[in-house]
């Protein structure tokens, strides 16, 4: 898994996440963004276009930041799902309790 | 039957998927379908890694075989205590996510993406047969 800063934009941090989201990679997308939190970021949009495998474990994650932005005052989107990655979201419930666009610039005007 | 015996230990998810992910490919699954299979497989290991053997160490087995008529068969076998994942309950997916409780959500990806599931209990084994269906 690669998780990358891509800049900055209407206060929104933009990140990518690409490879592989599973139980042995997610403990450094959380460690990173945890990071990201710590220097005063908490606003998100993260772009998962290059995402292609994500489980439970996954999701998890996930929602550990999104509940730690939430008690902060902050926020995370996500952008660009597909493939196996869009359904386990669907299948999961969480297209519903996480905002999620089509691409980042969508996101952007929302935020 | 090709077969695969492993420590239950995180350290050897990688190999195991891979070991999987390789019988799928072979058997001729897009990679739309292989994705599910390395996502049920990861599921029900990561569950044994966690919750087979409180207090100690046991192994994990896999088998993976296809056939023609019926597509891919995989076997995981642990000697854990007794635990059948398919009568765990699903989790509700329709709750706000400040209360949303992450258990049981793998174990909802693996009813949902196996074509159909078996779980037995022989001797000190629990066994679980997944089969993938060819469309």
């Amino acid at each position: 898994m690669n998780i990358i800063n891509t800049g900055k934009e209407k206060d929104c941090l933009i990140v990518s996440v690409e490879g592989r989201m599973d139980a042995v990679s997610t403990p450094e997308f959380e460690q990173t963004l945890g990071g990201w939190i710590d220097e005063g970021n908490i606003r998100f949009i993260v772009d998962l276009a290059g995402l292609d495998y994500i489980s439970s474990a996954g999701l998890r994650g996930i929602l550990t930041s999104v509940k730690r932005l939430k008690a902060e005052g902050g926020q995370i989107v996500l952008t660009t799902l597909h493939g196996t990655v869009k359904e386990v979201f669907e299948i999961s419930g969480f297209s519903t309790i996480i905002p999620i666009f089509e691409s980042v610039e969508d996101a952007l005007q929302e935020m | 039957m090709p077969e695969i015996k492993s420590a239950a230990k995180i350290e050897h998810l990688k190999r195991l998927i891979e070991f999987v992910a390789g019988h799928a490919e072979m058997a001729g699954f897009t990679v739309n379908r292989i994705n599910k299979i390395k996502l049920v497989a990861e599921e029900v290991l990561v569950n044994i890694f966690q919750y087979a053997y409180p207090g100690t160490d046991g192994d994990v087995v896999l088998d993976c075989r296809s056939e023609d008529d019926v597509g891919l068969i995989l076997e995981i076998s642990d000697n854990g205590i007794p635990f059948n994942i398919l009568e765990f309950p699903d989790p509700d997916v329709t709750t706000d996510f400040s209360e949303r409780e992450i258990g049981g959500l793998g174990v909802l990806f693996v009813k949902e993406m196996v074509d159909e599931a078996r779980y037995r209990r022989k001797g000190n084994s629990n066994i679980l047969t997944l089969i993938f269906r060819k469309e």
